[in-house]
């Protein structure tokens, strides 16, 4: 990511943004509310089209392509860019699941009729996504039959399903009752540990501490400080990030 | 004032049969309108903005002009095109037009208030708007549209009345024929307002049905 840039109105959110996630590593992005953490994540898989700036992921241009000559950028259609977008998973704040289907239908449904799988084939996919975040007991209840927790991990089984080249979590376990943040925590953790590619907006800086190999800390619209999570912990160069560190770590 | 309770004996199997061809002509013109009018009203949510333009348009005109003119244009207009249909497809054609205005903008009142959250997760998925619509918003939103589109049906029922203008023989008329011979006004006018009321009143009550045995998330 590049030089990104996003306005609403008035109000500049991202102020020009830029990083690197390598394969296989998690990135996670921490800083005050408003500071743009999210804002990141959804213009990194064009739900949001940044005002500025580029994003490639393996060398490929998100959202636009640069065509003519002299080349100039020129934003995709949409069948193209749901063709990018189903390479980034997203785990989204409020879980986000189909209400009208079962979890299992839930994570079949992308392979389904996104990649165009057989039904059998589909389910027999989410299933074992569903396994793999422990809820193959729950594969044929609705969410509202679910807890928080076990709601966000279909989500990510969902997300998984897709065979995504990175997941992005938005905050998934801000909307979670305290005790149920662990399991969907844990979940992560395994990803990240089996080499998943990840770019994480969280507040738990014990998530943050164990799983980052890279440590991004935003405020205003702006990278105040990155590097390993050790080095941004306990040694944070920045006056604002020591002063948000003292905050949430006090608490 | 004395009622001629002849008159209605004589009429109530009589007005039956022009029962008959009312139910026949709201049920096609009820299918044929609540089919198209999901279709537009998906359309007009879709990603094609002269559709959405078209369908707008269309929509306008329906609703700002009386149904007696539009049955009129329809019955008067589809010769000209070189289709010879008849007053009976003539009338279910209008009422289905007319019909699929009104649904297209409950579908699309419906299907646009379905939480924003769930197109975004549909999108990161990979989903394009058209699948969307169909697999995600639209599902989840049959339940709530059935009232409103119960309402419609209704509308749709009584406005079977109107066809006795282009002579199509459904209730309305079979009971004007009636009057016309046996000069009972009040009585034919009694009966049919309580035969409209009876089908009116069996229709709400599959609609409750229907609403109920459809799952609630």
């Amino acid at each position: 990511m590049q030089g990104l840039r996003k306005r609403y109105g008035e109000r500049e959110i991202l102020k020009g943004i830029s990083f690197d996630v390598m394969p296989g590593q998690t990135m996670v992005l921490i800083g005050p509310s408003g500071s743009g953490k999210t804002t990141v994540l959804r213009c990194l898989n064009y739900l949001e089209a940044p005002d500025d700036g580029t994003i490639e992921l393996m060398g490929e241009p998100i959202g636009g392509a640069h065509i003519g000559e002299p080349p100039r950028w020129t934003p995709l259609p949409e069948a193209q860019l749901a063709l990018q977008r189903r390479k980034f998973g997203f785990v989204f704040q409020r879980f986000n699941l189909f209400p009208h289907l079962t979890a299992v239908q839930n994570v079949a449904i992308g392979p389904r009729k996104v990649l165009g799988l057989s039904r059998e084939a589909a389910e027999a996919r989410a299933a074992e996504q569903l396994a793999r975040v422990s809820l193959a007991e729950h594969m044929h209840k609705r969410p509202s039959q679910l807890s928080g927790g076990q709601q966000q991990r279909v989500a990510i089984a969902r997300a998984l399903a897709m065979d995504p080249r990175l997941i992005l979590f938005d905050e998934p376990t801000s909307a979670l009752d305290p005790e149920l943040v662990h399991e969907v925590l844990d979940v992560m953790g395994d990803l990240a540990r089996e080499g998943m590619t990840m770019i994480v907006v969280t507040h738990e800086m014990g998530f943050a501490r164990r799983v980052a190999d890279k440590l991004i800390f935003m405020a205003d619209g702006h990278i105040v400080e990155e590097g390993s999570p050790e080095a941004v912990f306990s040694a944070p160069r920045e006056e604002k990030t020591r002063r948000f560190l003292a905050h949430v770590l006090h608490r | 004032m004395t009622i001629d309770w002849a008159v209605v004996e004589m009429a109530i199997p009589l007005l039956a049969v022009g029962t008959v061809m009312t139910l026949k002509i709201a049920s096609l013109a009820a299918l044929l309108g609540l089919a198209g009018g999901i279709a537009l009203g998906l359309v007009s949510l879709g990603g094609w903005p002269w559709a959405r333009w078209l369908v707008r348009a269309y929509v306008d005109f329906v609703r700002g002009t009386p149904l007696l003119i539009q049955i009129f244009i329809v019955f008067f207009g589809l010769p000209l095109m070189g289709w010879r249909l008849g007053e009976f497809w003539a009338g279910v054609i209008a009422l289905s037009l007319n019909c699929a205005a009104y649904v297209a903008e409950i579908v699309r009142g419906t299907v646009g208030a379905v939480e924003k959250g769930q197109t975004e997760a549909a999108r990161s998925i990979g989903m394009t708007q058209g699948k969307i619509l169909l697999y995600i918003l639209l599902p989840q939103s049959i339940r709530p549209m059935v009232p409103a589109l119960t309402n419609d049906v209704i509308t749709l029922l009584k406005n079977t009345s109107l066809l006795s203008v282009i002579s199509v023989y459904e209730l309305t008329r079979s009971g004007q024929a009636i009057i016309a011979s046996h000069f009972a006004p009040l009585e034919i006018f009694a009966l049919l307002a309580i035969y409209y009321y009876a089908i009116i009143s069996v229709l709400s009550w599959i609609s409750r049905v229907i609403e109920r045995r459809l799952p609630a998330w």
